[in-house]
């Protein structure tokens, strides 16, 4: 029990999530010790030796204790001071990506093609402040510029399986994949590739590809614009768990000196909505931060629920932080508008029927005293709001109702 | 009958189809009772007023052709040829005194009247061409039609006492002449009063009387003017008939009427052709249904008693056309055998269910095109397509198009009118028979294993799911799903008097499937432990609702009320464009003595004896519309969609489903 408790506490320490990622030597050992299978989600990503061409570090979603793409979201905004986190990831940061280069360099064999993706993609995933899917494309888009495929094909063919390594990497991040995905169906539907000639097909591509790095990475920047119409002064606004696209909103509000305040959930257990309410309270934004049972008790207060999502489905339901579904029922039955705001590039052809019908995304929990071993614990991390229950999606396509999700998703696919 | 039915022609106003000023004779020309109408079962048969057991071709708008009697070698879009249509009717006669149920005497009606007057009854049953056959007046030229305006106009006067003194029986075969020779001239100005002299007949010739004298008085004036100078009008109007008319049926014989309402009738007409598209024909229309059934091969027997509500539905007596079509299988020399069987097939109800019978259409058609062979002077995509389109009319008879066939008759066609005319005869053909292969390969069997392998993603160890009826996309994604190994169980519901869930279950069980089996009445019940439940459907119309086999909507909708998620499985040539809030508007009915006799039951067989009686009606629905708020998920080959997103799929991919 005890132990069970330190473990709880371990992962969710930033320099576990860190070391980790650096996949030291020790590390393995120490979670020998700790009990922790040795099917770590994370991939021995810069060990440059590993002659694994595609390591697949989640390869069954159900027998990893840890999402992957949860640990990711902890490294970037948990609990961790952010002083620190920048430490760390001065300290982690230099190292690889003078390996990463070194190893593209070294084997630019095109065997070595899939785990450069990796690595490069690692090396993008380590800016806080980029999404995994960004910097999935942005990883894809080197693949291009570093292929040295002869023909349209070979090129295509590898672009494929670097997404699909990539896909494999973390098959519980929802906007992991669908960016791959999207990049795919982007960058590979041009109408003229047949006609010219392959360098400048290729050049084309890569163009295309910066293109979509680049929306992506402003798509933030649109949302926030778009969504100004719907903060009022003098509004009050619900907020759940801590998400990057969200606080972009309320940040643009503030500087545009709008008068709103903010209520913050806790969000156990990464407790994000602390963060959030750190950063707001940096933009002098009245905060009031509330315990993830009180949103019923404090609904009537609220004039608008503002929910990041991980993922937008096809029904136009989002997937989101544990809590998401409460929220919404609760903002539903009384009347509250509930707003989402996500990128387009998280748009998943998935279809939930219901909550359990999805891949799990577990999360361990930890509650402070020591819970007895008979206990059941749920630390699936994620639910699914249904659309009913949702107002508009606020996206870098425009601000839509939630049918319309799946009208660009059918456009964005097919 | 009953007063309520009986009144309702009287306030009838709308008049949709058709520039004839009389109502009546509808009902009393599908009827064809005899002149003298003393027997029982008969005289009650203007009163039911039911309605002519054709249906027109959904895209067709046959007013202005319909004058116009056909020529045989003539590749016209309706039906059927008159000449065929009579000896068929000949051979009826003869034919039918063998094989005429004696049980059946009652709903039976065509075969009883055409025994009781042979010359009158024909003229009744098929209206002015047999009549002109008759006597001997079918001729290919432009102005024959306008002869037999006297021979019918003399009958009509020569009746008119008769019709006064028998105003119940009401002379049915009066009023069809009636109509003949006011709906000929058709001035407009006619319209108001013609309904008031064939709706009138009791008063001692009155004014009704007079005017209908004064008609047919105008009618033969104008006869003898046509007969004048027929070249020219038959000319005049055949041109505008071109540019008016999309088919270019050979205008055989034209009506008088038509040529000279020119100025104001012509753009009423393209008017009315414009704004009402009706996809399906309004059988409670009742000069329609007339017209329509001039055309038609099939004399289905229209059923005595209809359900208020479902008038505008063909409801026909059920039994009575088979042996009667096989009859005339050597007569129908235009319609291709392989179109006769599938059209046979469809009428026994042998083969059922949207895909098998879209592909039985399909391949039919590929052999008729196999078989094709251009006409001399006439190009290939327009024949072809007019052969086409008389065959679906056909079929229609037979039993009326699903939506998917429909889509599938749409793409045949864009794919003949877009064929290239610089490609010979057999290369067309050949294309064409490669596109009805891919169209049934990529729309329906690689559909069907997408749908499959979505579907069977969403079935998980442990699942109990609930299956209504018989879809063979939903039994296809239960054997995957069991073939893959994950462990769940089937409750199958079912419902009379199809009981088409009992084939499914066999086959199931046979399959090692864990199975269920209940009727719809305890869908409640069983709904509390079901997991999921996955209908399947014949058509998905674009405001999501689920047009499918009649229970669905239960079924859906108590499955919404346990929360329960609905997963519709449908392949996408199945869309549909239209939008539809309720069953009623579109349906179709089935036999209604199959709800009201249960087979090997003696003992609940109550309605044996009152199945007759006149204040019973029997409706047996074949579809129901599931709105879109119950359904959780339609599984297609685009992939999994919410219900909201068919518009999308139709609009993408309408051009992707004509061209492919």
């Amino acid at each position: 029990m005890k132990e069970q408790t330190t473990r709880a506490m371990w992962w969710r320490s930033p320099s576990f999530i860190l070391d980790n990622r650096q996949q030291q030597p020790n590390d393995t050992a120490r979670r020998d010790a700790l009990s922790i299978p040795l099917s770590s989600p994370l991939p021995p990503s810069t060990t440059m030796a590993d002659p694994n061409p595609n390591p697949n570090p989640n390869p069954n979603p159900l027998t990893d204790k840890i999402s992957a793409y949860y640990q990711t979201r902890a490294a970037h905004h948990g609990v961790v001071s952010s002083d620190w986190l920048a430490q760390a990831q001065a300290a982690v940061g230099h190292l690889p990506e003078g390996d990463d280069d070194a190893s593209n360099n070294d084997q630019g064999a095109p065997s070595g093609k899939p785990f450069s993706v990796i690595d490069e993609f690692n090396n993008w995933r380590k800016q806080p402040d980029l999404a995994e899917a960004v910097a999935a494309i942005r990883a894809l888009a080197a693949v291009i510029r570093n292929s040295q495929a002869t023909t349209m094909m070979e090129l295509e063919i590898e672009l494929k399986k670097a997404s699909d390594s990539l896909k494999s990497w973390d098959t519980t991040s929802i906007s992991l994949t669908a960016g791959c995905d999207l990049f795919m169906r982007y960058v590979t539907r041009t109408s003229a590739l047949e006609y010219e000639d392959f360098n400048s097909a290729k050049t084309r591509l890569i163009e295309r590809a910066e293109k979509f790095g680049e929306i992506s990475y402003k798509a933030r920047k649109i949302i926030a614009m778009l969504s100004q119409d719907f903060i009022f002064d003098g509004c009050t606004i619900l907020v759940h768990g801590f998400s990057r696209v969200v606080l972009e909103v309320l940040k643009t509000a503030a500087q545009s000196k709008k008068l709103f305040r903010v209520f913050c959930t806790e969000g156990r257990p990464d407790r994000t909505g602390l963060r959030l309410s750190n950063e707001l309270a940096k933009l002098d934004v009245p905060v009031k931060l509330l315990i993830d049972s009180a949103v019923a008790y404090s609904m009537d207060e609220v004039d608008m629920v503002f929910v990041g999502a991980d993922g937008v489905v096809e029904s136009g339901g989002i997937i989101n932080m544990m809590g998401t579904y409460q929220i919404a029922l609760v903002a539903h039955s009384m009347n509250k508008p509930v707003y989402v705001a996500a990128e387009s590039y998280k748009f998943a052809r998935l279809y939930p029927l219901d909550q359990k019908d999805m891949g799990p995304a577990l999360r361990p929990i930890e509650f402070g005293v020591p819970i007895p071993s008979k206990v059941e614990v749920e630390t699936s991390a994620r639910d699914y709001t249904p659309p009913q229950y949702l107002t508009l999606l606020f996206t870098d396509l425009g601000v839509l109702t939630p049918s319309v999700v799946s009208d660009e998703l059918i456009q964005l696919y097919l | 009958m009953d007063a309520r039915r009986g009144s309702l022609p009287v306030p009838r106003v709308r008049q949709v189809g058709f520039f004839t000023p009389n109502a009546q004779p509808a009902p009393t020309r599908s009827q064809s009772g005899p002149p003298d109408s003393s027997s029982p079962p008969l005289s009650d048969s203007p009163a039911s007023n039911s309605l002519s057991p054709v249906m027109i071709p959904p895209p067709r708008h046959h007013s202005d052709n319909l004058a116009a009697a056909p020529r045989p070698t003539s590749p016209l879009p309706v039906p059927e040829p008159s000449p065929f249509r009579r000896r068929g009717a000949d051979n009826n006669n003869a034919l039918l005194v063998g094989s005429y149920n004696p049980a059946e005497t009652l709903l039976a009606m065509s075969p009883s009247s055409s025994h009781v007057g042979d010359g009158e009854s024909e003229e009744t049953m098929s209206g002015g061409w047999f009549r002109r056959s008759n006597s001997g007046k079918l001729a290919s030229s432009l102005p024959s039609g306008t002869f037999d305006f006297s021979p019918v106009q003399s009958t009509a006067e020569a009746l008119k006492p008769n019709k006064v003194q028998n105003p119940v029986g009401i002379s049915v075969l009066n009023n069809t002449i009636l109509a003949e020779v006011s709906a000929r001239p058709a001035p407009k100005e006619q319209q108001p009063e013609a309904p008031s002299s064939s709706k009138q007949p009791k008063p001692k010739l009155t004014k009704a009387e007079r005017r209908a004298l004064q008609e047919s008085q105008r009618a033969a004036k104008a006869a003898a003017k046509a007969v004048a100078a027929p070249e020219e009008v038959a000319t005049i109007k055949s041109v505008k008939q071109h540019q008016t008319q999309k088919k270019d049926a050979p205008q055989v014989a034209v009506s008088v009427a038509a040529s000279e309402r020119k100025g104001g009738d012509k753009s009423q007409e393209k008017e009315r052709r414009k704004d009402a598209p009706a996809p399906r024909m309004q059988f409670d229309d009742k000069s329609r249904v007339e017209k329509a059934k001039r055309r038609s091969v099939v004399d289905q027997t229209e059923a005595k008693k209809r359900v208020e509500l479902f008038r505008h539905l063909p409801q026909y007596e059920h039994g009575t056309q088979l042996a009667d079509l096989e009859s005339k299988f050597l007569q129908l020399d235009p319609m291709h055998p392989a179109i006769y069987k599938v059209g046979l097939q469809y009428l026994a109800g042998d083969i059922s269910g949207g895909n098998a019978r879209c592909i039985a259409m399909l391949q039919a058609f590929q052999q008729v095109v196999k078989d094709y062979s251009t006409p001399p002077e006439k190009t290939l995509p327009r024949d072809l397509t007019a052969k086409i389109s008389s065959y679906v009319s056909f079929f229609t008879q037979c039993r009326p198009l699903s939506m998917s066939m429909g889509n599938a008759i749409r793409f045949l066609k864009n794919r003949i009118a877009k064929l290239s005319p610089s490609l010979s005869e057999s290369e067309s053909k050949s294309s064409i028979c490669t596109d009805i292969d891919r169209f049934i390969n990529e729309k329906i069997v690689l559909a069907d294993r997408v749908i499959v392998q979505h579907a069977s993603s969403k079935v998980k160890d442990g699942d109990v799911l609930l299956v209504y009826g018989s879809s063979c996309v939903v039994e296809m994604v239960l054997l995957h799903s069991h073939e893959l190994g994950k462990q769940f169980r089937v409750i199958v519901v079912d419902s009379r008097p199809k009981l088409e869930g009992k084939a499914l279950l066999r086959r199931l069980v046979a399959k090692g499937v864990h199975c269920t089996y209940t009727h719809i009445n305890a869908v409640s019940y069983v709904m509390h432990e079901v997991t999921k439940v996955f209908l399947g459907a014949s058509s998905v119309l674009s405001n999501g609702t689920v047009y499918s086999r009649v229970g669905t909507a239960c079924v859906a909708m108590v499955a919404h009320a346990f929360r329960v998620p609905v997963i519709i499985c449908c392949e996408a040539y199945k869309f549909h464009e239209r939008v539809q809030l309720d069953s009623i508007c579109s349906n179709e009915l089935g036999d209604p003595d199959a709800i009201g006799k249960v087979p090997g039951r003696m003992d609940v067989n109550y309605l044996n004896d009152v199945s007759n009686s006149g204040n019973l009606q029997l409706l047996n629905l074949m579809y129901d519309a599931t709105p879109a708020d119950y359904v959780s998920m339609i599984v297609t080959d685009y992939g999994m969609i919410p219900p909201t997103s068919v518009p999308v799929i139709v609009r993408e991919y309408r051009r992707d489903h004509l061209l492919i």
